[in-house]
Parts: C-alpha cells; structure tokens; sequence
C-alpha cells in the first residue's frame, strides 16, 4: 500500500482514473496526488481550469475529465512529480505515458530506455516518441514514451 | 568596536532573510548576521520545486527561491547591512548582543531582535553510529549540492520524513546510489508523492525497521537492519545485512535555542514543534519584549512557513520602534491568513496543534 | 577508485573553480580554492579525519556546517579548525590531531 511502501495499489488509483469513454478521445492526465498536502501549483498550470480544490490548498486536486485536454502543462509543475498524460489512442495496441524526468541522461527522441513500474521494476524496453524540456520547464524534461497498452498504468518512470 | 541598528536579525534563511527585508522596507535600521559564508539558509541545498500556494513560490525550486529573497534583500541594501561568516554568540543587558566574525569581537546595539537560528540535526543510537560515512542529511545536501561532492556511492537512509524522502531523490539525482530506505514507524511520514518518487527508480521503503548497527572499523562497510514490532523493539531473527559506503540519517530536527535561554526568554517544551522553543505570541514575539523569533527555532516546520513567520516578526519588529503602521499590519494580516490555509488539512495536524499549545501557554488562545 | 565529483547535475551548475594542491600528513593532494578542507579530504577519499583523544575511534565529516566538531584538525599548525567550514588554501598543510592536539608554543 501507498503509505507502506510508496507503491500505489490498483485499488488506490481508480478513484484517480479517466473514465474508459474518456480514454477513447485521446489523451487525458492522470494526478497521481492521494493525500491531502498544502500544495496546489497544477491548479494555475492547467489552461483549461479542469483542476480544482474544493477545500482549498490541502484538499487533493480533482480533475475534470471533461475539460483536461491532455496537453500535459501540468506535469513539470508538479512538486511531487505525480501528473501523467496516457494516450490510449497512439496507435493499435500502443499507448504512449508522459511524465517528468528530472534525471541525467534525458533521453532523445527515438531512444530505447528501460521501463520501470511503480516499484522501479524493470518492465522492459519502450520507445521515446517526445522529449519537452524548455527553459519555461526549469529542467524537468517532459519525456513520452510508447507502452503496450496493458501497461499504460503500470509504467511510471524510465532509466535511461 | 561596536555597531547600532534598529532590528537586529540574527540568522540569513528563510525566515531571516524576509523578517530583515520586511524590516527594512517598513523602514528600519536593519543588521543581519549569519555564521555561514552565505545567507540562504538550507534553501540553497534545495533541488526540488516547493509544495505549498502558487501565490508564494510553491512549485518552483528552493534554490531559485534563496534567490528570490536574495534579491529582496538586495533592494533594501540602503537601510540593511547583512555580515556573511558571522556569529551571533550572546546578549547582554540593555539590547546589546555580541557577535564574532574572522576571529573579531563586537557589540551590537539595538532596538528589536528578530531570532532565526533554525534548527540542528537529531541523531540516532545504533551500534557504531560514530563511523564515518554517517552523516546527518543537511551534511549530505550541503556536501552534494553546494560543494558537489557525493558522500559516497551507495547509501542507506534513515527515516521516511520529507527530508529522508527529499534527500534521497536528490541523491539519486546526484548519482549516488540509494540502497534502501529505513523506517521504524509502520507508515511513511513524508509526503506519499515523494516516497513514490524515489520508489519507482527502484528504493527499497522498509517500514517496521530499523537500523541495529552500521558495519566497519575506519569507515561504513554496511548496515545490519532488522523489523520492529508495534513498540520500536526489534523483533528477533528478522535482521539483514545491506551493504554501503554510507549512511544518512534524517531522524528530525530540534529548534536550535541557546540563544533564547541564554536571554532568559521563557521555554515550553512542545513535542509537536520538535523540543523546547521560546514561548511566544502571535506576533512572534518572545517573553523578552524586545526579543522575537521565526523560522524552525520556533518550532520544526519548512521554508514557506518559516517565510510567512518572518514577516510578521519583521513587521511587529519595526512596529516596537517606529510605533503602530497600516503597512505592517496589512504584511501581518496577509501572511496569518496563508499560514493559516498552509497549516490546514490532515498533514497540518500536528503543527496545528503544537503552534496552539505555544499560543495557549502564552494566553492567546 | 570512482571520482566523488558530481561531473553533471540535472539541476546544478558547480562553476569552474581555481585547482590549488594541498598536503595531508604529508601526501599531496589536490582541490578546489575554496571548498571547505574537509570536502576536498572526502573527494580525495579520505573519510577519517581524526581518531576520539579517549576510546580512539575513527571520526569524520558529519554535519558540514561547524556545528559538531567531528571534523576537527590541525591545519598550519592550528589545532581544533573546523575543516568543514574552513576554506581550503594553496599550500595548507593538513594533519589529524593526536589526542586533543598540541598548542606549539
């Protein structure tokens, strides 16, 4: 469990997933935040305004499936580097995850990096489809990389 | 030799730097000194982008923040005099305090003091916890981050609080490689997003252990861990050997105080706030009327709160000797309020009620 | 052995400083003008940087900013300098201190 082991559980991520028709119109974040900590920097991030707190700073933050576009502006600005763009519309059988990488190498596009799961197990090689890392980012790099579509929710993190 | 100011801060992070600016914004003859080559505090160790209101600094890193307030201090250089490599070492009577730098003695005259000594490092008793290669984490983050230099290959850390969490992602980021992470409570203290962080590239969160002795003779060669039960004692044949170059132990902090015991300020002991603090009021000021503290010396919280206290400390300072003001009141008034939406929620809990056990003491609330 | 220089840092720039030589007990070393002893020691690999007066224990660097003593020596003939604090210099001569160390007369 989450607050054992830092490994969120199947059970403990639903309530954070899109609904299944949202996952059919593209690219949709998922806010991987389960504890209610003063922190609220996605809120701002997002142009669509599809964040919100209803208890204010320490309620976690609630997303609008509706409204979120799936841009993704608000996974470098998040302290706990816990927002994730899926698209389980990249191609067939293919989905893409994109998440921050804050470590040395960033990978380039077109790069094989190795998958890792939530408990830093190896779950295989994935292609990197793109790479977002402006100065606006302050060296978080956006990095997106192309997953089986049965591990779209198992892959969080890449050793490059 | 001897120097006269108005406010006199005493401590250059956090919340020294902005009790100081505010200070000398409002108008007042300002002196900070920090025994340190560089004010900044433990915010210019700080990789990581700050939790926290979007309205202040939450979201950006804790370095780009001493920055900030680096900045801030910058444009008020007219009225405030900051002294790098500067200790504070006592008071005296009659609103003097010495302070020694390079070896050179002074006395400083002034108005109002604003405290902000921070906090020190707790250790841990475990066999041969004096090797070296056990290091308190600020050691770590000061040595890596400032200096940029690893303290070693591979490490353990001690304890899952935010700064057990923080410090590991930032030692991963720096090369090191973090071996496990040891936690004698049966849930992670810090925020679960950090732990998820540093555990997804592949750390190990033993929580339920504890670390029974470090392995070696002139240096740290491993770490022999084992279970606890629901009462911190190591359950039996459950130990293991894990092997590293180093240890970190990040087992909380404790509000560094000597100055305030040694100006007769009255203490409270407040487990909650990490020890003895200097019993004080709302507006941050001590039973030495001319005596004021923010930051972890009054208790153990983070940066952005420290920030917020040294406001109103900075404030009600300048307000004791230039006489009552809209502006300070409205910079007190503003920065209540964001204390009160940060210290809000489950995770403010403690903190909540340890800064009301302090008000309550000092017959406030 | 591998070097304990972060070479690149995902988030920080370490600015290029000036390389000065030192000596511990005797040995030449090298390091960065102006980092504290004790970090130029520990990239050196060196981690004991004293042996306890009492039981004779190995002691090293612990909390990087002078508050502990753990990382006391002697340093051009100065007893006690807190190397984690001290700013290293062309030329210094650094020692660990035998038992509580010698004032020289």
């Amino acid at each position: 469990m989450l607050k054992n082991d830092g490994i969120i559980t199947p059970e403990e991520l639903t309530p954070v997933l899109p609904p299944l028709a949202r996952l059919e119109k593209g690219p949709v974040a998922i806010i991987e935040c389960l504890q209610d900590i003063p922190c609220d920097p996605c809120v701002s991030a997002c142009p669509t305004k599809a964040i919100k707190m209803k208890e204010g700073i320490t309620d976690k933050p609630l997303l609008d499936f509706a409204a979120c576009t799936g841009c993704g502006l608000c996974i470098p600005k998040c302290p706990g580097l816990a927002i994730f763009v899926i698209n389980m519309k990249h191609t067939a059988g293919m989905a893409t995850v994109s998440m921050s990488h804050e470590l040395l190498p960033v990978p380039e596009k077109g790069q094989e990096v190795t998958a890792l799961d939530r408990a830093g197990k190896v779950v295989g090689k994935v292609k990197v489809v793109r790479v977002i890392n402006p100065p606006a980012y302050d060296r978080t790099a956006v990095v997106t990389v192309e997953v089986p579509a049965d591990q779209v929710n198992n892959i969080r993190a890449i050793r490059v | 030799m001897s120097r006269n100011t108005e406010v006199f801060v005493i401590g250059g992070g956090p919340a020294g730097l902005s009790a100081a600016h505010v200070a000398a914004k409002l108008g007042a003859k300002t002196l900070l000194v920090d025994d340190s080559a560089r004010v900044g505090g433990q915010l210019i160790k700080q990789t990581h982008r700050f939790f926290g209101s979007s309205n202040r600094d939450a979201g950006i890193r804790g370095i780009t923040i001493a920055d900030k307030l680096q900045q801030d201090i910058s444009e008020v250089a007219d009225r405030l005099t900051v002294l790098e490599n500067t200790a504070a070492v006592g008071f005296y009577h009659n609103k003097e305090a010495g302070i020694l730098s390079q070896n050179a003695y002074e006395r400083v005259t002034y108005q109002a003091a604003i405290v902000c000594t921070g906090a020190t490092e707790n250790s841990l008793t475990f066999e041969n916890n004096d090797l070296p290669g056990i290091y308190g984490a600020g050691g770590v983050q000061t040595l890596m981050n400032v200096h940029g230099i690893k303290p070693g290959q591979k490490i353990l850390m001690v304890g899952s609080g935010n700064i057990g969490l923080i410090v590991s992602y930032q030692l991963i980021q720096a090369g090191v490689e973090v071996v496990g992470l040891v936690e004698g409570m049966p849930t992670i203290g810090g925020y679960l997003v950090h732990a998820s962080k540093i555990r997804r590239l592949g750390v190990p969160i033993h929580t339920s252990h504890t670390i029974l002795k470090a392995l070696g003779t002139e240096g740290v060669e491993g770490a022999v861990l084992c279970r606890v039960d629901e009462k911190f004692q190591p359950v039996p044949n459950t130990e293991f050997e894990i092997k590293c170059d180093c240890i970190c132990l990040a087992v909380g902090l404790t509000p560094l105080i000597d100055l305030f015991q040694q100006a007769q300020c009255r203490m409270v002991h407040v487990g909650e706030l990490g020890g003895l603090v200097p019993l004080h009021d709302s507006s941050m000021r001590t039973t030495n009327p001319d005596i004021f503290v923010a930051g972890d010396a009054s208790g153990i919280e983070e940066a952005t709160t420290a920030i917020l206290a040294g406001r109103i400390a900075g404030a009600r300072a300048y307000e004791t000797i230039h006489g009552k003001s809209a502006d300070a009141d409205a910079i007190v008034a503003e920065a209540r309020e964001e204390l009160r939406t940060l210290r809000s929620g489950s995770t403010g809990e403690r903190i909540r009620w340890g800064r009301e056990r302090v008000l309550k003491e000092a017959g406030e609330c | 052995m591998t070097s304990l220089r972060i070479e690149k840092h995902p988030v920080l720039n370490f600015p290029e400083r000036k390389t000065v030589k030192f000596y511990f007990e005797g040995k030449k070393y090298q390091g960065f003008e102006g980092e504290p002893i004790a970090a130029a020691l520990h990239a050196a690999g060196i981690k004991t940087l004293r042996h306890s007066p009492q039981k004779n224990r190995a002691r090293g660097f612990f909390c990087a900013i002078g508050r502990c003593s753990s990382c006391i020596m002697e340093v051009d003939g100065q007893i006690n300098t807190m190397t984690c604090i001290t700013p290293l210099k062309e030329g210094m001569q650094v020692k660990m201190q035998k038992g509580h160390g010698h004032i020289k007369p």
